[in-house]
């Protein structure tokens, strides 16, 4: 082989699996990303049943119930919309009402916010960034509980 | 007092790095071998003022001196003194001395280590690290000053996250910025080839033992968080594909193409400017990463505080070595010259096939990660990345990847008989296809996806221990020839053999343990009981437990095989009162490879538990093969060549012979 050859090889090669790279890349994102939405976006346009989505808002007060097993409902709430959520094991430590959290998951035919994945904070001073978002959007946002130390840190 | 000496000790480094970033430059570009010796002075001093500078923040921390604004933010004089150490680092401004002082060390270790470094490129090279260091202390002193003190003094300190006190916060961020800093030095080192406009076979002898210095401890580095973030925070998952993770993995995915380009480099003197261009994009995906999560970009446990003027400081910082060190590749890259031919099918076509999947797994994880961001910043529009996209992605590009690890060490140089190399490994071959049939056997379809992953680990072991088998001439001669032939082999082809076996294990515990694996989620009460496989475990009851700053209630579970008692497990409920944050402490307990897994929900009041027990298969591989690779990488670095004094310029025209 000439040298032009071989190089026409590697660059050829280089070529392929770039083009792979890129092809996988694009699949992927039309089809392995999550959106997020809040509970006001859920309620006005339902994501369709089998479409992923993260839910960010507020833990509703008084809305957490746990039942046999592990299985817990509670309900996430932007102050202007609520959507019911049901979520099975173990929540995050800081998963508390009144809360931000944000849950992953799919909306099913009744309206049922179905959660596998839910998510708190790290600590008493974080608020989830798109938590945050999603409340200034409702006009429930009060920068004093979300930037300061939560309520519950203050009842110490 | 002491403070304020750690504090001026800063100012004089940054002083001394601004003086070894342009004396020795200047001197390097003028021919002054007085100025370039200035070098090695400035780099050994930066390192002991930045050294002294950490120890009185160590000190500060040790002896809870609540006058200072970091201690008092971070610290409390009750917290157990291993966790007073590492709480240095367990926060913004403290992570960042550290990496401060990790930059600088590594530059000292240039200067005392390299007598047989030529002193123009040494003084280049210790240049262009006095510029990232000076770049960092500036960074440290006006943005992020650990030092600075509060009046009045508290009485307490407000405590350290508590998902941070832990043994994994002592080792994971100083093996990971070893890492991390570590590239900096091939950085460095491209800098100074472009600069200088002459690269060799030298070259690539130097940084090599960087590289694989600095890769070893970012392998270990990203495996300890990964076992740390296992074990902490109580889901039984190992890796999650958060960007703060991925941050770590690109320039680790970046450095193991570095390393392997630079064999090709050091052996055949191709691949020069891809080489140099993976250099540089090792310690940009470092800085990259460093920007990722000190900046507040991103939420998350990493990102201690967020500060905005912090993000632009590093983001500038990014953009004026990486926009700076691609305009000079730019410039200089075509004058370096062509390398040694090879066909397609050879040890360096290999080699390159490596790298490109390699680069190319990178990219995916890149778009990942930075995807989201941007789109956010142009559309306003949330979305996220999650395991289903990397998995999409970066799985498939991995896998022709690990098939063809194997065929590698096979293949000769400039012209490799791939036939020949297919045949040395049809044992390994026939090891994978029983492993798939007597799985099939015992299991069915079913797990037949599974099954193709333990075969890939099969295949990668088998495979990697088959070239040693070959070069020992393993059953065609005596046991005792093999012996002799095998311990006559360069510690580097064992490092392979070890490294790519490392491999094999990481991917074997990845695939058990996400096909095999048993999740229970159920409310117990005490002396109810859960079986899980063969095992049986008791709800034995509930000990109250305190420590430190924290109170809490541990479960003491008995575990029982066949009615034997085989371990007693308790993972934990605390409180850390300071904080008033809840965490969960899982209980693990090792069986052979396989672990399994007990974490806590809630306890109510009439002593019903929520438990979560995970049955993992194997899972204790994914880490211990990251050790193993290590090991190889380790076992690599001792080998003479890379020790004894490489070759002189005056040799680096003359070819090397193909083996």
């Amino acid at each position: 082989m000439t040298r032009k050859q071989r190089r026409l090889t590697l660059i050829s090669l280089a070529g392929v699996v770039l083009a792979s790279a890129v092809g996988l890349v694009l699949f992927a994102l039309s089809d392995g990303i999550t959106f997020f939405t809040s509970p006001s976006d859920v309620l006005a346009k339902p994501p369709a049943p089998d479409q992923r989505v993260r839910l960010g808002g507020l833990v509703e007060q008084g809305s957490i119930v746990k039942e046999a097993d592990g299985v817990v409902r509670f309900a996430v709430t932007d102050g202007r919309a609520t959507v019911p959520a049901r979520y099975v094991g173990i929540l995050p430590d800081l998963f508390r009402e009144g809360q931000g959290v944000v849950a992953e998951g799919k909306v099913d035919a009744n309206g049922l916010f179905v959660a596998d994945t839910v998510l708190a904070k790290h600590d008493e001073t974080y608020m989830p960034k798109e938590v945050v978002e999603a409340l200034k959007k409702s006009g429930e946002w009060r920068p004093e509980e979300g930037s300061g130390p939560a309520p519950q840190a203050v009842q110490r | 007092m002491i403070v304020e000496i750690g504090h001026y000790a800063l100012v004089l480094a940054l002083a001394l790095a601004l003086a070894g970033g342009t004396l020795p430059f200047w001197g390097a570009l003028r021919g002054d071998v007085r100025l370039m010796a200035v070098a090695s002075t400035t780099a050994v001093a930066q390192f002991l003022l930045v050294a002294l500078s950490f120890a009185v923040l160590t000190y500060a921390y040790v002896v809870s001196d609540f006058s200072v604004q970091n201690v008092v933010e971070n610290s409390h004089s009750l917290k157990p003194l291993l966790y007073k150490v590492s709480g240095v680092w367990g926060n913004h401004e403290g992570s960042m001395l550290l990496w401060v002082l990790i930059l600088v060390l590594f530059g000292a270790l240039v200067a005392m280590f390299s007598e047989n470094l030529p002193l123009k490129l040494k003084a280049l090279v210790l240049s262009v690290q006095s510029w990232i260091s000076a770049a960092f202390l500036l960074f440290v002193l006006i943005a992020s000053n650990p030092f600075l003190r509060l009046d009045p003094a508290p009485l307490q300190g407000r405590d350290l996250n508590p998902l941070l006190q832990d043994v994994g916060l002592a080792i994971h961020p100083p093996l990971l910025y070893l890492g991390y800093v570590g590239c900096s030095i091939s950085f460095a080192f491209a800098i100074a080839a472009l600069i200088d406009g002459r690269i060799d076979a030298a070259w690539a002898r130097w940084v090599r033992p960087w590289t694989l210095t600095a890769w070893c401890f970012l392998t270990l580095g990203i495996a300890m968080g990964s076992y740390w973030a296992y074990y902490e925070l109580g889901w039984g998952g190992w890796w999650f594909w958060d960007p703060v993770e991925n941050a770590s993995f690109m320039p680790w995915l970046a450095a193991t193409a570095l390393l392997h380009s630079a064999i090709v480099m050091e052996k055949r003197e191709a691949l020069k400017i891809w080489t140099i261009l993976l250099a540089i994009l090792t310690f940009s995906l470092s800085l990259l990463g460093t920007f990722l999560v000190r900046s507040g970009v991103l939420t998350s446990v990493h990102a201690f505080a967020t500060d905005p003027t912090r993000g632009i400081f590093i983001l500038c910082i990014l953009c004026v070595f990486i926009g700076g060190a691609f305009s000079l590749f730019a410039a200089r890259a075509g004058s370096l010259g062509q390398g040694g031919l090879f066909a397609p099918i050879s040890r360096e076509g290999a080699l390159v096939l490596n790298n490109l999947l390699l680069t190319a797994a990178c990219a995916t994880v890149f778009v990942g990660t930075l995807y989201p961001l941007a789109l956010e910043a142009l559309t306003g529009e949330k979305i996220s990345v999650g395991a289903p996209f990397f998995d999409m992605t970066f799985g498939p590009m991995m896998v022709p990847l690990l098939i063809a690890v194997p065929f590698g060490p096979f293949l000769a140089w400039k012209r490799g008989d791939i036939v020949a190399a297919g045949q040395r490994l049809l044992f390994a071959f026939g090891a994978a296809m029983t492993v798939v049939v007597i799985g099939l056997a015992l299991m069915g379809t079913p797990s037949a996806l599974a099954l193709f992953g333990i075969a890939l680990a099969v295949w990668l072991m088998v495979g990697a221990l088959s070239e040693i088998g070959f070069r020992t001439k393993l059953g065609r001669v005596s046991l005792a020839e093999s012996w002799r032939r095998g311990a006559g082999l360069p510690r580097s082809a064992w490092g392979t053999t070890v490294a790519h076996f490392g491999i094999g294990v990481t991917v074997l515990g990845i695939i058990a343990s996400t096909a095999w694996n048993s999740e229970t989620i159920l409310t117990l009460k005490p002396g109810e009981t859960v079986t899980v496989g063969s095992r049986v475990l008791t709800m034995d009851g509930f000990v109250p437990i305190s420590g430190g700053t924290y109170t809490g209630t541990s479960v003491r579970f008995t575990v029982r095989e066949g009615g034997n008692v085989v371990a007693t497990m308790e993972p934990e409920k605390r409180l850390y009162s300071v904080q008033n944050m809840p965490t969960t402490e899982a209980a693990i307990k090792t069986f052979g490879f396989s672990q399994l897994y007990v974490s806590l929900g809630d306890i109510s009041a009439d002593g019903s538990t929520v438990v979560r027990v995970y049955w993992k298969t194997l899972v204790a591989l994914i880490w211990l093969g990251a050790l193993v690779m290590t090991a190889g990488g380790v076992l690599s670095l001792s080998d003479r060549r890379l020790r004894v004094g490489a070759p002189k310029p005056a040799r680096r025209s003359v070819p090397l012979p193909a083996e």
